[in-house]
């Protein structure tokens, strides 16, 4: 079959590029560009799909973004299946493949609908009154078999293959929409010198003028043909250098300060997308002024039956016949309640068309230049009468019309008329949605019957159709105002005059609501929200079970909430329910514009950040040695740590014991680069360390060391670390890896906004230094033969001092600490040289048998001696004191970030959780870390946890299971046996001083 | 013992088209208030500038607006130790902060006439020469990671970033420079 329903001539299309297309694998061929819609429609093909509740056959209704009906999958391979695409909006290609939804088996034959005999029982809010009983039974039965049966397309299984990409942009003014009024409004702003960034949804740009005729248009603007204008002002626009013509790219979301998501689909249309370059380019655009030309969305009007295959938007049709060369019927039935409408019939009937009844369903007399032409034209009109019902199986058949009495009311013989294409049109329903979504006020109109956009809370107009300017001239004109002034606001010399605003226009008003029709209750169901299946009885009878607010009928009849978020209904299903309870529109309220305007693909929001570069991943100069020797890596942060370095053979936890074991007996080489580095210098650097940190730093002697412990102003153990005091005027202060930023951002706070008359400075120097541990016995032997100008015996350079030297001939910062309890370095180096410093130590330790070990060691070295980790042994609640680091605080110091909060009674209470080791009796049952601690065994009742664990190992060196544990008044209890409450039962422990290993410090000092 | 002073290992990343990577730098973070930047830009011969955002330079050295008492000090690698000691000389007696981070980050040069949209890909600034014309410079960001951007040129830019997020720098603006 091809496009037998093609006009000769005539729309955008190239006849003479045939593009072959498969629509539930049977082959169509259609023209370039078509859209999926406009070529199945060539093809005489109506039925596009099964709707969501009642699985009734539908079709296509309109011919843009509003789509609610017609939606298809796309697919090119398993992995590139797109669900719940508007045929409409679907730009056809070669080899397109594209698949009807919601039906079973096929399209024409489909079980679901069954659903449509059990409708009166499933009325609005069904599942809140019928699935209730039994309880239990809707996780287990209902809702797995509503979510079956409901739904629309099915989300690909395979992760998305393609690109998306990302870009900011900044302009002038940014027009959303490239119809007459957005491109007025560009061409505006674009000449007067702005930077511009025009977008639009479509193919091309153009907007309404692309569904006027070519041939013989009677639109014009000032005089020139509608046409002539379009091509002269988009190469007027093209050779702006500073203007951005975007097209495939909606603008989705409006964000505040004038900035909005635009969704740029690049090679959805093309029949083999390049797999290197991206499917789709999200924009963030930050604009000075925006300018909004989104136009207006046609209405439905409602009556039975109004959803058969073969009932479209008028508006619709004229784009079909218009642009794209497509005979939507051959026997057609206009039903109007607005004027414009009337223009549709005229070119249908120019096209050779049969036009079997004009239906005005407006009461007294309309009248106008398009009727006139219609009268002229000799089309039948009948004016004053409503629609009662429509027929045809998969297409419309037939529709039945009445006349309404002076009342309104339908009285008279009931006309049956034969026909295959029902076009309707309820009026034009304004686009504001991104003017909503800016929190601009929407006022009602009552003579449009329109929400128009009102008072403007960001620096945005609306122009043309989506303010209610409907007619050419008017809107182009509006364009041109809003874009000079725009650019004016943005800062250029604006010389033309600008215009002044038209006034919004009535003509496009219509009729919101549904169409009248005789007593009793009609057998078919009148469609206000074709995609989630709500009727005006839905409607009805949600407003007479007592629901008020549009909000709540809204959620109660689901009308609007379908991806299509009622862009066809919101408008009639306000004013059924306004009818229903006698009040006027804005009273009964709006529902909420939300973004995105149209759906938009989850990879356009990841963009690049997915896989590898979903979060940058640091790693340490020493990084692919470690990888090279088999280290096991954890992130830490946003680094990569080795965790532990398996030999051949070994688990996790044979590696770590012999890591461990390494370092207590001979030497451990540890990569601490990743520790944050901050140096703190200046004149005034030690006054600034006292009021910072909890420690006493005035008497710390050049080239010691202190353990530093930071607070947050609440008195809670922040961070800590080695500092080193490098000059009287210099600190080098290190910090865990996952808080440098953190303290480096706060310290800089309190000295910017608190003492900004301290003579100090910070600078972040984490990423200068590779940090090389080497801890062991044997550290200061494998250490020795490679440093000039340091004496590192215990007397010269004793635990926590620092030095400068060199080592290898490499500059170096050497400070004698320990965070296992053993003889320990660490050596600074330029970060460069890293990598051959540590190459060098490794070599030179061979003979002292040098083991390379990760952070889960250290984790076990450092819980022997129990010190504590940051963010693992204390939780944001620990003080000081609680940690048993009472003894760190500057007792002398008049002040320190912390030392008020202190002094509370509550954080003095001896009953506070205190830090303590936990020892098991089975001397091989490691703790959860976590786990509850409980004082006693027999518990009749549920009692408060005294407790948790917070570190738990298995020591190589003492043989046995250690814990650290957080427990009340807990170095009260130190003997004491209490319970670690554990689902199979409580392990019972006794409570020791955290400090497992060599309690007098002689190893740490040898 | 082994002399290591020859085997700097500098980071590599990948060229593309967009992107060099520029060879080791002296990076000295100098801070103190104004008097202090004021000699230190006469001791490098460099013009003193409190504009914001403004980076002064000669042929061999220059030096960046990062915070009103704030500057980073770029010079070739083989003369960091002579600008620490032009530094350290004039600014005796006076307090200041002069610090060494030249290992911690990594400058490459991101030029062409998609230079300026590539960065878009991950920084959200005005990248427009009227926004941001040659010599502006300043700490933002590219995606999830710092960077410090420097326009040098009309189609060049220096972009520095701590060295380990190079790796993801470097990966997204590679993308980008593939995109047509």
């Amino acid at each position: 079959m091809s496009g037998d329903l093609r006009a000769a001539s005539g729309g955008r299309i190239d006849r003479n590029r045939v593009l072959r297309f498969r629509f539930d694998d049977r082959e169509y061929t259609g023209a370039a560009g078509d859209t999926l819609a406009s070529a199945l429609l060539a093809n005489g093909v109506h039925l596009l799909g099964r709707s969501f509740k009642y699985h009734r056959p539908r079709g296509v209704l309109s011919a843009g973004a509003d789509e609610p009906s017609a939606l298809v999958t796309v697919r090119r391979d398993a992995a590139r299946m797109t669900p719940n695409l508007r045929a409409t909006q679907v730009e056809l290609y070669e080899g397109l493949e594209a698949f009807s939804q919601n039906r079973w088996p096929s399209l024409e034959l489909d079980v679901g609908a069954v659903s449509g005999l059990l409708s009166p029982f499933i009325p609005a809010g069904f599942y809140y009154k019928t699935f209730m009983w039994p309880r239990g039974a809707w996780h287990r039965l209902y809702e797995p078999k509503i979510r079956a049966a409901a739904g629309l397309g099915r989300a690909p299984e395979q992760a998305d293959p393609d690109i998306y990409a990302n870009r900011f942009a900044h302009c002038d003014v940014l027009v959303v929409g490239a119809g007459p009024a957005g491109l007025a409004a560009a061409a505006a702003a674009a000449g007067s010198g702005a930077r511009v960034i025009l977008c639009d949804e479509q193919s091309e740009p153009g907007g309404s003028l692309l569904a006027e005729p070519a041939a013989h248009s009677e639109a014009a603007i000032a005089g020139e043909p509608a046409a002539r204008w379009l091509t002269r002002t988009l190469r007027q626009l093209t050779a702006h250098p500073r203007l951005t013509l975007l097209t495939r790219t909606t603008a989705f979301g409006y964000f505040p300060h004038n900035l909005l998501g635009l969704n740029q689909r690049l090679s959805d249309h093309l029949p083999r997308p390049d797999p290197g370059q991206p499917r789709e380019r999200q924009w963030q655009v930050r604009a000075r002024e925006v300018v909004l030309a989104t136009g207006a969305l046609e209405r439905p009007l409602v009556f039975p039956g109004n959803d058969r295959p073969g009932i479209l938007l008028a508006g619709a049709a004229r784009t079909y016949l218009n642009r794209f060369g497509v005979l939507p019927g051959s026997r057609v039935v206009l039903v109007t309640a607005c004027d414009a409408a009337y223009q549709a019939a005229l070119d249908l009937h120019r096209a050779g068309v049969s036009v079997s009844a004009i239906v005005d369903v407006r009461s007294g007399a309309p009248d106008g230049p398009l009727l006139e032409a219609a009268r002229l034209a000799g089309l039948p009109v009948e004016t004053q009468a409503t629609v009662l019902g429509t027929s045809g199986r998969l297409r419309v058949r037939a529709i039945r019309i009445q006349k309404l009495d002076s009342a309104g009311a339908p009285a008279g013989p009931v006309r049956r008329i034969r026909c295959d294409l029902v076009l309707m049109s309820g009026g034009l329903t304004p686009s504001v949605h991104l003017f909503s979504q800016s929190r601009g006020k929407l006022a009602w109109d009552e003579s449009l019957a329109a929400f128009l956009p009102g008072q403007a809370v960001e620096r945005v107009r609306s122009v043309g159709a989506c303010r209610g300017v409907f007619s050419l001239a008017a809107a182009v004109s509006d364009g041109t105002g809003a874009g000079l002034s725009a650019a004016r606001d943005a800062g250029f010399s604006v010389s033309a005059a600008i215009p002044e605003a038209p006034l919004p226009e009535s003509a496009a008003a219509g009729r919101p609501g549904a169409l009248p029709q005789p007593p009793g209750v009609s057998g078919e169901k009148a469609f206000v929200d074709w995609q989630n299946d709500v009727t005006a009885r839905d409607l009805t009878l949600a407003a007479r079970e007592g629901f008020r607010s549009i909000e709540h009928v809204k959620r109660y009849t689901t009308t609007g909430m379908a991806t299509d978020q009622g862009k066809t209904s919101n408008i009639n299903a306000l004013a059924i329910v306004a009818r229903e309870l006698g009040e006027a529109m804005p009273r009964v309220g709006l529902t909420t514009f939300r973004m995105p305007y149209t759906p938009v693909s989850f990879g356009s929001f990841a963009g690049f950040a997915r896989g590898e570069l979903f979060d940058p991943v640091r790693a340490t100069p020493m990084h692919d040695w470690a990888a090279r020797q088999g280290a096991v890596f954890e992130n830490v942060g946003l680094w990569k740590r080795a965790r532990y370095f398996p030999l051949p053979g070994e688990d996790m936890h044979a590696a770590v014991a012999r890591e461990c074991l390494a370092v207590r007996e001979h030497c451990g080489i540890f990569d601490a680069s990743t520790l944050g580095k901050i140096e703190v210098a200046g004149k005034d650097a030690a006054t600034f360390m006292n009021r910072m940190y909890v420690n006493a730093w005035a008497n710390l002697a050049v080239g010691r060391c202190r353990y530093g412990i930071l607070l947050r102003d609440d008195g809670f153990i922040y961070d800590d670390g080695v500092v080193a005091r490098m000059a009287p005027d210099r600190f080098h202060v290190t910090t865990t890896t996952g808080g440098a930023a953190g303290v480096l951002a706060l310290m800089e706070d309190y000295r910017q906004t608190e003492w900004p008359d301290l003579d100090v400075w910070l600078t972040s120097t984490t990423e200068q230094w590779a940090v090389i541990a080497l801890q062991g016995p044997a550290a200061r032997r494998v250490l020795e033969p490679l440093i000039e100008g340091l004496d590192l015996s215990a007397g010269a350079m004793p635990h926590m001092s620092a030095a400068r030297g060199r080592i290898c001939g490499i500059p170096m910062l050497l400070m004698r600490v320990s965070f296992t309890g053993e003889l320990g370095f660490e050596i600074n180096v330029p970060a460069d040289f890293g990598l051959p410093v540590w190459q060098a130590v490794f070599e030179t330790g061979q003979a002292h048998g040098i083991t390379p070990y990760g952070t889960e060691a250290m984790h076990v070295l450092r819980a022997d001696k129990g010190y504590i980790i940051v963010g693992q042994d204390t939780d944001g609640t620990v003080t000081p004191d609680d940690a048993g680091l009472a003894w760190s605080i500057g007792k002398g110091k008049p002040d320190f970030l912390g030392k008020r909060a202190l002094e509370r009674p509550a954080l003095a209470s001896p009953y506070r959780k205190q830090l303590v080791g936990l020892l098991t009796r089975d001397p091989q049952q490691v703790l959860e870390e976590g786990a509850q601690i409980v004082p006693g065994r027999h518990r009749s009742a549920p009692e408060p946890a005294l407790g948790h664990v917070t570190s738990s190992y298995h020591s190589a060196r003492l043989g046995r299971s250690i814990a650290l544990a957080l427990v009340g008044a807990g170095r009260s209890r130190i003997g004491e046996t209490l319970y670690v409450s554990m689902p199979d039962g409580d392990i019972p422990v006794q409570v020791t001083s955290p400090v497992f290993y060599d309690p007098q410090g002689s190893r740490l000092n040898g | 013992m082994v002399d290591l002073s020859s085997a700097r290992q500098q980071q590599v990343l990948a060229p593309t088209p967009l992107l060099k990577q520029l060879p080791p730098a002296a990076r000295l973070v100098l801070r103190g208030r104004s008097q202090v930047l004021a000699a230190a830009a006469d001791a490098l011969g460099l013009p003193r500038s409190e504009t914001p955002c403004r980076a002064v330079r000669s042929d061999v050295r220059a030096a960046l607006w990062l915070g009103p008492d704030e500057r980073l000090l770029l010079g070739s690698a083989d003369a960091a130790a002579e600008m620490h000691g032009l530094l350290q000389r004039a600014l005796a007696g006076m307090a200041h902060s002069l610090v060494d981070i030249g290992h911690g980050q990594v400058g490459f040069e991101v030029s062409g006439a998609r230079a300026a949209l590539a960065l878009n890909t991950g920084c959200p600034l005005d990248l427009d020469p009227a926004s941001f014309p040659p010599d502006m410079c300043t700490r933002t960001v590219f995606a999830k990671a710092q960077i410090l951007l420097w326009r040098t040129g009309a189609t060049t830019f220096r972009l520095e970033t701590a060295r380990s997020f190079a790796p993801y720098v470097t990966q997204i603006l590679a993308l980008a420079g593939r995109e047509s």
